[in-house]
């Protein structure tokens, strides 16, 4: 361990804004991305759900 | 198993699903290591104090942010070449994946730049290479975006990549050119410390990290894809037993 | 061959001609950017003579992307450019000719405007004849270039701005080699590196955008 205590981690001395503000950054694009797949991964299946109730209301209208 | 088995989205699609957690599960792992060697075991370097850590993840994202660009190019050209739907979609599924890292090596880049140059953002030829990398991803994507016929849009986008693959290194030759022309007070934004060994490792195991996470990425955005393209089709409907 | 490509040139230059209004305001563009600059930052004559190089090609990229929407979209409407594809003559030599014809329309013009704003930005006259060569030698590349952003364009919604969007990156090498050869005369340290480069890229773009844009035309009008 190089670090005297969490505090000194914390100030990366006197560079803390720039450093936890690159690597913030960074995990907040990451979580943003893997958020945003979720969405689109939902979003896809809710149009396959959608197509296939339609399908089916379409068949059972035509029996 | 021959490898053409799984140039159809739907047997791509469970196969995809099923490396996607291993190479998640890779990219936590690598990442956690290297975080690790970031901050508890590269030592505080002599000029630049605590501040030149940024580089654990503003080398590996500019590496990966031209990395992916040149993969996205062999699947475009692999789509226009054998007219394979799946070798579209991966390149699609990469762009914003790509961008995002463009985003971050520029994003890191200015918070570097900041305390060790002064200024928040510098024209050295490296920035500002990335800067226009990141122009080029948003074309693609913009292009794509604009057109609404799915054959044409990969196509097109296809293109454009390739267009741009070609163009990277005589942009970036023209930007370094410009650079040592008008050099005056600008320097090197990249002129890392002298690098210890350590320091090395430690950016090598995060851009390992950074590259497992991207192919976990766009696999999985690869499938939501093939989802949507596939929508028409009784295998795709199926999918609805499985769970998310 | 040659007589095909010559028709499709004059072609598109006898159409530009009834039809001045089109690339007039290309130009009356290029001039008003081009003064917008001293208006934003100042009339001081020397800082002027340092953005000057600059400000005239940028102003000559934005003005050059603008006529490129209609490259190719009258013919594509009206359905003359699917013909033209289907004819037998090799679709790469359809993409010279289109970009050469735009290059005679819209490029010529501003070399005959360039010395103008040269001296408005109190460039010298040695500097000056170096802007006039530079867009000699790097309009041509704009109009080849940027033939291909109007070919994988075609017929879609916010044209202009997209095509600027995708082909501005593309236009760097021009800018730096094309700018940096007009400074190189205001300070004294030469051209030649320059518009060697310059010249350089012109005939790779001779060689390969017209294949590409007769590429990005059959994806386009599939």
């Amino acid at each position: 361990m190089i670090w005297e205590s969490w505090d000194a981690f914390w100030k990366m001395g006197g560079y803390g804004l720039y450093v936890w503000g690159s690597f913030g950054m960074t995990l907040l694009c990451v979580v943003g991305e893997i958020w945003l797949l979720r969405r689109h991964r939902q979003q896809a299946l809710l149009t396959l759900k959608r197509m296939k109730a339609w399908a089916s209301t379409l068949e059972s209208e035509t029996q | 198993m021959n490898i053409n088995y799984y140039a159809s989205p739907s047997t791509f699609y469970p196969l995809a699903g099923k490396l996607i957690p291993w190479f998640a599960g890779l990219a936590l792992i690598l990442a956690t290591l290297g975080l690790y060697i970031s901050f508890f075991v590269a030592p505080t370097d002599f000029q630049q104090g605590e501040g030149y850590r940024i580089i654990f993840i503003h080398v590996p994202a500019a590496w990966m942010s031209m990395f992916i660009y040149v993969v996205m190019a062999f699947w475009s050209a692999m789509g226009l070449a054998w007219n394979t739907r799946l070798s579209f979609l991966m390149a699609r599924a990469l762009a914003p994946t790509g961008a995002m890292f463009t985003f971050v090596a520029l994003w890191t880049g200015a918070f570097w730049g900041k305390p060790m140059w002064g200024a928040w953002w510098v024209w050295d030829a490296r920035l500002t290479s990335e800067l226009i990398l990141f122009f080029l991803y948003v074309g693609v994507m913009a292009l794509q975006a604009a057109i609404d016929d799915p054959r044409r849009s990969d196509r097109a986008g296809a293109l454009l990549n390739l267009v741009g693959v070609v163009n990277v290194p005589i942009i970036y030759f023209s930007v370094k050119w410009w650079n040592t022309l008008h050099q005056g007070s600008s320097v090197s934004l990249t002129r890392a410390p002298s690098m210890a060994h350590i320091m090395l490792w430690g950016m090598l195991v995060m851009a390992l990290a950074a590259w497992m996470y991207a192919i976990a990425v766009a696999l999985a955005r690869a499938r939501s894809l093939i989802l949507e393209r596939e929508r028409q089709t009784e295998w795709a409907r199926a999918q609805l037993e499985e769970k998310p | 061959m040659l007589k095909f490509l010559i028709t499709v040139i004059r072609r598109d230059v006898l159409l530009a001609a009834r039809r001045r209004g089109d690339w007039l305001t290309a130009q009356f563009f290029f001039v008003m950017v081009v003064s917008m600059f001293p208006l934003g930052i100042g009339p001081e004559p020397s800082m002027l003579r340092a953005i000057g190089p600059g400000v005239v090609w940028v102003a000559a990229l934005l003005a050059c992307l603008l006529s490129l929407g209609r490259l190719f979209a009258h013919d594509y409407r009206d359905g003359t450019l699917e013909q033209m594809l289907l004819s037998p003559y090799p679709n790469t030599l359809l993409a010279l000719g289109k970009a050469l014809a735009h290059w005679i329309i819209n490029g010529i013009p501003l070399l005959v405007i360039a010395p103008v704003l040269g001296i408005q930005f109190n460039l010298p006259a040695e500097a000056v004849w170096i802007l006039v060569l530079s867009l000699a030698i790097g309009t041509p590349i704009l109009s080849l270039l940027g033939s291909i952003g109007a070919a994988l364009t075609l017929g879609l919604r916010g044209g202009g701005l997209l095509i600027t969007l995708l082909i501005l990156p593309l236009y760097v090498p021009a800018l730096i080699f094309g700018a940096g050869a007009v400074d190189g005369a205001l300070s004294g340290t030469g051209s030649e590196a320059h518009l060697s480069l310059l010249a350089a890229f012109l005939v790779m773009s001779l060689l390969l955008a017209p294949w590409v844009s007769a590429m990005a035309l059959k994806v386009s009008v599939e």
